[in-house]
């Protein structure tokens, strides 16, 4: 279906149902119970995980394919949230405008950042994208304020012309034609409660959409050659061939993923600063694709998921929470328990994180995505000798 | 004329603080071809040791004072460090003035063994794997490292002073014959630069006349031939990055006192090294050395006020734009030698 072969047509159908019913599959936990803090069921949270999903998705098209590791692509994310809200502010709060221009807009700066950094390989390549993006960073800070609002960013204000809004001069919000993206639908099921947001709906059908291109790229003839390049560049300069149109067109698609990621961050938040293009936002989204598995298609989702998960639930679990757990315990054992976890939660959530991503380097190259496999070849061994069936490492 | 000679003086002590870095990262990767992200990592610590040693010698005891009263008429409350009493009040009074000083004593036996862990205990492992997979896990080490520190010590910067007799400023502009106070010169910052240059020829002459660098040397050029011939490199190699660790970590202890040292330090400082060591040439000791005192120097040049109004910005981006140029036209590096990462 779709033009895929029964394995990716599952594996769609299947990220389709994840991504359709997160709302009710995030919030397993009843509201007020002990563990309803790790419910990741409210909009924002479920935002940024389709979000970032798509950023990471388009890293994994550069990355994962051809094995160039940018360090720089954070800037694509940021300019195409500048050109979104510039959208929003001049033109419509409406979000299609606000997305197409941040998609074109990335493509053309990683046009030109690819053009030029794509004449090295390896380390050179990390590095010259990661000048890039410092230099976009530092830029947007000092001085290109007039553009970019220098470190207050862009907010969307009641001043700003929007020459196609009716409502121009009032307050405006962003919008899928006049289905606001911050609208929620509460559902009380019992003592369980779903937010139903539009801005999530929209997001993941755009990730779904960009998740389909991507299977479609990975199982392309282009695909292939980008396959290629990664495990002989050498070989494939010998046969005649040049590369660099390859690597180029790779590097801008998924450019202009990281613009479609920031335009969406845009349209769900109508606001953007600098920071969204430092280099650890660079870092993180590398970390995001490893984490779930380079290379392959599920990996770099899984990966985004579970860091944003991370941040936002270990972040809010504290020592009361902690003594709640354990009160199970003997109190002297319960205050070592305590103090051995406290610094891995709350504010040291970055040290839990630190510590799996070292984890999944060392023992788990594939990433979790790897991790699932080795799981189903353990416990479906019998089955698993012969069958095929289990999700391959692409 | 002056404002120049002002600014190409204040680049020299950033421009020594990469250097050492790059130097450092150098070695790492000139011996035993590792791309080490948690370098900068190490500079933290490096400072972190200024700080820790700084608290030890000042633990303190109270004591009550009765001759003074504070305003509501209880004794003062005095602080007197235990060294007071070990050593006498002046000798314990000098010894936590010079604490950063001092600490370079304390932090070369560390950061050599925090050196030799990480070698062993981490990267050893992955001299097989990819070099991806070497950035990534010194990177999450990096964090692992920058996050211990942070609980420990806390998020903000903590202030460690230099020894009172370099606390003031130096007036080089009477040296050269220009008037008083046209060019002044923190007493620090020279010593920062002449220490770096003191480490620096020390590193140099290390590998250069002792047995153990030239056996190293032969190393970098062929590891394998000197393998052949019965020596154990890999245990040399252990030790380059346990010195190369020591180099970082005395580039940041004697940085504190410029910079009060936080948790996030070493990262600001690892991306321009890195920037300064594929300027200077992956896998040339002079090429990093060289490259940092010149990205230093160069972006405080282009900090200068006209230089400013001139190209607006230059001075945020100057390092970046430089190394995309050298990196286009020199695609080496200045220094570097043929065949290193290139594949």
């Amino acid at each position: 279906m779709f033009g895929l072969n029964a394995k990716d047509t599952r594996l769609l159908w299947i990220v389709i149902g994840l991504t359709m019913l997160a709302p009710f599959l995030l919030n397993p936990f009843p509201e007020g119970s002990e563990l309803a803090q790790f419910n990741a069921g409210y909009p924002d949270l479920m935002q940024r995980f389709v979000i970032f999903g798509i950023f990471a998705i388009g890293f994994n098209i550069l990355f994962g394919l051809t094995g160039y590791l940018s360090f720089g692509h954070a800037a694509f994310l940021g300019v195409g949230s500048y050109a979104a809200i510039w959208m929003m502010k001049l033109l419509t709060m409406n979000v299609i405008p606000a997305i197409i221009m941040s998609i074109v807009f990335a493509g053309l700066f990683s046009l030109i950042v690819g053009w030029i950094s794509l004449r090295r390989s390896g380390i050179y390549f990390s590095i010259l994208t990661l000048a890039f993006a410092q230099m976009s960073y530092a830029l947007a800070y000092s001085v290109l304020t007039p553009i970019t609002g220098g470190e207050t960013g862009l907010q969307a204000k009641i001043s700003d012309p929007r020459i196609l809004d009716s409502n121009a001069g009032e307050f405006g919000r962003a919008n899928l034609f006049g289905l606001h993206m911050n609208s929620s639908y509460e559902l009380t099921i019992g003592r369980w409660e779903f937010t139903v947001n539009t801005g999530y709906y929209l997001a993941a059908c755009v990730m779904l959409i960009s998740f389909y291109m991507a299977i479609r790229i990975f199982r392309s003839p282009f695909g292939m050659m980008l396959r290629a390049i990664k495990s002989n560049q050498q070989r494939m300069n010998y046969t005649g061939l040049s590369t660099r149109p390859y690597t180029l067109a790779a590097f801008v698609i998924s450019g202009m993923y990281a613009g479609l990621a920031g335009g969406l961050m845009v349209a769900m938040d109508t606001q953007v600063g600098p920071e969204r293009m430092f280099w650890t936002a660079s870092g993180e989204v590398v970390l995001m694709t490893i984490l779930g598995g380079a290379g392959t298609l599920i990996g770099p989702v899984l990966g985004a998921g579970m860091i944003k998960y991370m941040e936002n639930i270990i972040s809010k679990i504290n020592d009361s929470i902690l003594h709640q757990w354990f009160s199970f315990l003997p109190d002297g054992l319960e205050d070592v328990i305590v103090a051995v976890v406290h610094p891995f939660i709350g504010k040291g959530w970055s040290l839990t994180l630190g510590l799996t991503f070292m984890a999944v380097v060392i023992f788990l190259p594939g990433g979790l995505v790897e991790g699932g496999q080795r799981l189903g070849r353990l416990f479906g061994r019998k089955s698993a000798e012969s069958d095929k069936k289990t999700p391959p490492a692409e | 004329m002056d404002a120049i000679i002002l600014q190409i003086l204040n680049g020299l002590d950033k421009g020594s603080a990469y250097a050492l870095i790059a130097l450092g990262l150098t070695l790492i990767f000139g011996t035993l071809g590792v791309v080490n992200f948690a370098h900068g990592a190490l500079f933290m610590l490096g400072a972190f040791c200024a700080v820790t040693l700084s608290r030890i010698i000042s633990l303190s005891y109270i004591v009550l004072d009765d001759t003074k009263k504070d305003f509501l008429g209880n004794p003062t409350k005095i602080e007197v460090p235990y060294i007071y009493d070990w050593l006498g009040a002046d000798t314990g009074a000098a010894i936590i003035d010079w604490s950063v000083p001092l600490s370079i004593l304390f932090a070369i036996p560390v950061m050599i063994l925090i050196g030799v862990i990480m070698e062993r205990g981490l990267i050893k492992h992955f001299y097989k794997r990819p070099h991806a997979d070497q950035i990534l896990v010194t990177f999450g080490l990096a964090i692992v490292l920058q996050e211990v520190i942070k609980y420990y010590f806390g998020a903000n910067p903590i202030p460690t002073p230099a020894p009172e007799a370099f606390s003031g400023s130096f007036d080089f502009g009477v040296l050269v014959g220009f008037d008083p106070n046209s060019i002044i010169y923190p007493y620090w910052r020279l010593v920062y630069f002449a220490f770096s240059m003191v480490l620096i020829a020390g590193v140099f002459a290390f590998l250069q006349f002792t047995t153990f660098g030239m056996v190293v040397r032969a190393g970098m050029a062929d590891r394998e031939t000197v393998g052949l011939l019965g020596i154990n490199i890999d245990k040399r190699f252990t030790v380059m990055f346990g010195i190369a660790a020591a180099v970082a970590g005395l580039a940041g202890v004697m940085y504190t006192p410029i910079n009060p040292p936080n948790y996030h330090m070493g990262m600001d400082f690892l991306v321009l090294s890195f920037v300064v060591v594929v300027v200077g040439g992956m896998g040339s000791l002079p090429g990093a050395v060289a490259a940092g005192f010149l990205l230093g120097v160069l972006e405080s040049l282009a900090s200068m006020g006209w230089v400013i109004d001139l190209i607006p910005g230059i001075n945020q981006v100057i390092i970046y734009l430089v190394a995309i140029v050298i990196l286009l036209t020199r695609p080496r590096g200045l220094l570097g030698r043929k065949g290193v990462m290139e594949e």
